[in-house]
């Protein structure tokens, strides 16, 4: 509250009438009242769960889980412990947000720019869809994708969007890469392709600064790109393997199986969010000045140009924090997993207490997990925030 | 693809009739949810009760609605939804009345959906103030504790709050209490609530300028005075648009209630699915449901929007 000076009344005490006293006793019957409060509760707890014969403590992670879990992202059999059980819930909640913010960012800067379109039926299209997306609850949302994935045809009669992609009732099958000695050397060589590019940028920038003209690198740094991985194949004894899904018997072989319920969460969470995005980013472009855009055209930037060097760089100050709270909704609200039957942690937490009867545990640590996962997402925001802020004021 | 959304949403579709009449057209079964609203609004609730539940969302909507003129914004308001909650909650489960019963255990559908959102606001609403007035205090021991409450309900999703009333409250009650999963559930949404509220309340607060309380405590209001007249109304005011923006939050959440196993609106949607005699239409009951939702929202977000632009014209004023 703002400050606000003491009110004087002589009927009471000198000692009452003291502004710091008062202070003082109200901070202090809080505190007891707060105290008294868990401590009653402590109490209560412990008494229930002393009559139901629970156990207290940690000591249950270390034990056999006898439970299957659909599908992780980390080795995981039933023959591991509760701690394992729960990292494996975990894995799938940070892949499931990973991906989230990345495919909400791409699609929400692409329909925040959509929606300022001069074409006015797709801006108008775009404005629908963020109404809808924001205006239904993300549960419902999540229950219509997955009778959507769940009501699928069969294998055989696959969705192929793309060539060696098939949607079907068992999931969206995709290519995969298998890693040998021709993968590992292919990543080396685009490591070394990304360190030339910025130093290629490096070198350029000093040109820039000292003669006024950048030169033209974009040709050289894409044919480093290009080439460094295949230069990587070739000193590879074996080349590259890529494994595409084919359709043997009833079902599909190789390739990455995205089991029904990730592709309904991840779409449903990414459609929902992505919502929330555009609109952040069409409101972070629209609160640049007139005059940049007007002083950009005056120097004769093409219009893509001025949107990429201009507008969106100063449009990432007003959009970077409230950008960093949807990261952090959409890492909370994969949460609803539990809903449609992917094993998140709250999914895995559930099934965890259901056979332990330790829900003070598994809470704690779930809860402990989430506000480490919102305050990591927070800080790497605050640090990019911290980069595109203003230098110099 | 708008001719195909048109030919299977209405002119193909089916309004009237029983499951195989919509199995032999290529349209949309709007005849199920026809065959469904009474499950939808009533769900579980004993039949002799259903038209206290219809009088009953008739007052809530119709003080919501009284609600939306700003002229009545007043105490006498607020007293009237005091009241009306505590009448409500009395009527419905009809036994104070010499009614047939209609336990808490057996309400669902939609007047479970209006019932939690509106408690949830009554009590989150004065408890995010309290927060808010306690993360501004100069008074560390509130400040921290505050802050603390807020900061974690942020934090953590609303699930593992709606978890933690259903699993947990049962576990810190003493011997032979015992709460409905229904109370446990809106205990879950006033902690959630209270928080985001609080955040809202922190920024209106923070906008008013010093000037005002100097000048109040210069005209002799004491700190409750000044705090009541001219502190909170100019704070409510500057954030109206971010409330009603967290009120639809909170509605559009309502609908998490059925992870606990609280049947709500969309739970009633989501059971109609397994009935037998309508197998298959899960895609008509998900767009019924969305279509209410949006409207609700959707209405929600332009009232705002009209808050906006008329106290924005009236600040120029």
């Amino acid at each position: 509250m703002t400050p606000v000076a003491p009110a004087r009344s002589r009927s009471l005490a000198d000692l009452w009438n003291d502004i710091g006293v008062r202070k003082m006793v109200f901070q202090a019957a809080l505190l007891a009242c707060v105290i008294a409060v868990a401590v009653l509760l402590w109490w209560n707890a412990s008494g229930n769960i002393a009559r139901r014969g629970l156990e207290v403590g940690f000591a249950f992670l270390h034990r056999t889980a006898n439970f299957a879990i659909g599908e992780s992202m980390i080795p995981y059999s039933p023959a591991d412990t509760y701690a394992r059980a729960l990292l494996a819930g975990l894995s799938n909640t940070v892949v499931i947000a990973f991906f989230g913010c990345l495919l909400t960012t791409v699609f929400g800067v692409l329909f925040g720019v959509l929606r300022l379109s001069p074409n006015p039926s797709l801006s108008r299209l775009v404005g629908v869809y963020v109404e809808i997306g924001r205006n239904v609850p993300l549960l419902l949302q999540l229950f219509f994708w997955y009778s959507l994935c769940t009501r699928l045809s069969g294998p055989r009669q696959a969705i192929s969007p793309l060539p060696g992609v098939f949607l079907s009732n068992r999931g969206l099958r995709l290519p995969s890469f298998v890693a040998n000695d021709g993968l590992f050397f292919a990543v080396l060589g685009l490591v070394v392709a990304g360190i030339a590019w910025l130093a290629l940028q490096w070198w350029a920038r000093r040109v820039q600064e000292r003669t006024g003209r950048r030169p033209h690198i974009l040709a050289w740094g894409l044919t480093v790109l290009a080439l460094a991985p295949l230069a990587g194949l070739q000193l590879a004894a074996s080349p590259i393997a890529i494994d595409v899904p084919e359709l043997r018997g009833f079902n599909f072989v190789g390739g990455q199986e995205l089991s029904p319920e990730f592709a309904a969460l991840l779409f449903g969470l990414v459609f929902y969010t992505t919502a929330f995005v555009t609109e952040i980013v069409r409101g972070g472009i629209q609160s640049v000045p007139k005059g940049q855009w007007e002083a950009a055209r005056a120097l004769g930037l093409p219009a893509r140009r001025i949107m990429r060097l201009v507008i969106l760089p100063q449009a990432m100050r007003t959009i970077i924090p409230p950008l960093a709270s949807q990261y952090i909704n959409l890492t909370k609200n994969s949460s609803l997993a539990v809903a449609i039957g992917f094993p998140d942690l709250i999914n895995i937490s559930n099934t965890v207490i259901n056979q332990t009867g330790q829900a003070l545990e598994v809470i704690f640590i779930f809860m402990g997990c989430y506000l480490t996962l919102n305050l990591t997402i927070s800080a790497l925001m605050n640090r990019l925030n911290a980069a595109f802020a203003m230098k110099g004021h | 693809m708008a001719a195909k959304l048109y030919a299977w949403s209405w002119a193909e579709a089916v309004f009237h009739g029983d499951a195989a009449a919509c199995r032999a057209a290529s349209g949309a079964c709007w005849a199920f949810i026809a065959d469904k609203l009474d499950f939808f609004i009533f769900g579980f609730v004993p039949e002799e009760a259903h038209w206290r539940v219809v009088l009953a969302l008739c007052l809530i909507g119709a003080l919501i609605a009284a609600s939306l003129y700003r002229a009545f914004w007043g105490r006498s308001l607020l007293l009237a939804w005091v009241a009306l909650l505590v009448f409500t909650a009395l009527f419905l489960q009809g036994s104070a009345f010499g009614l047939t019963p209609a336990p808490l255990r057996t309400w669902s559908g939609l007047v479970v959906t209006v019932w939690i959102a509106v408690v949830a606001l009554a009590t989150a609403y004065p408890l995010g103030l309290i927060l808010a007035l306690g993360r501004l205090s100069q008074m560390r021991v509130v400040r921290l504790l505050s802050i603390a409450w807020i900061e974690l309900v942020r934090g953590v999703p609303l699930i593992s709050i709606l978890f933690l009333a259903s699993i947990m409250v049962p576990l810190f009650l003493p011997e032979g209490v015992e709460l409905e999963v229904l109370v446990r559930a809106q205990v879950g949404f006033t902690i959630f609530g209270s928080a985001y509220l609080a955040e809202i309340f922190r920024a209106g607060l923070q906008s008013v300028p010093q000037g005002q309380s100097e000048g109040a405590s210069s005209l002799a209001l004491t700190r409750w005075q000044t705090l009541r007249l001219v502190i909170l109304p100019q704070a409510l005011k500057a954030v109206i648009p971010a409330q009603v923006n967290t009120f639809i939050m909170i509605f559009k959440d309502t609908s998490l209630v059925l992870v606990i196993g609280v049947f709500d609106l969309l739970g009633t949607f989501k059971a109609s699915l397994s009935d037998p005699a309508w197998l298959g239409f899960s895609t008509e009951a998900y767009v019924a449901g969305a279509i209410f939702y949006f409207a609700v929202c959707f209405g929600m977000s332009l009232y705002s929007r009209h808050l906006e632009t008329a106290l924005s014209r009236e600040h120029r004023k």
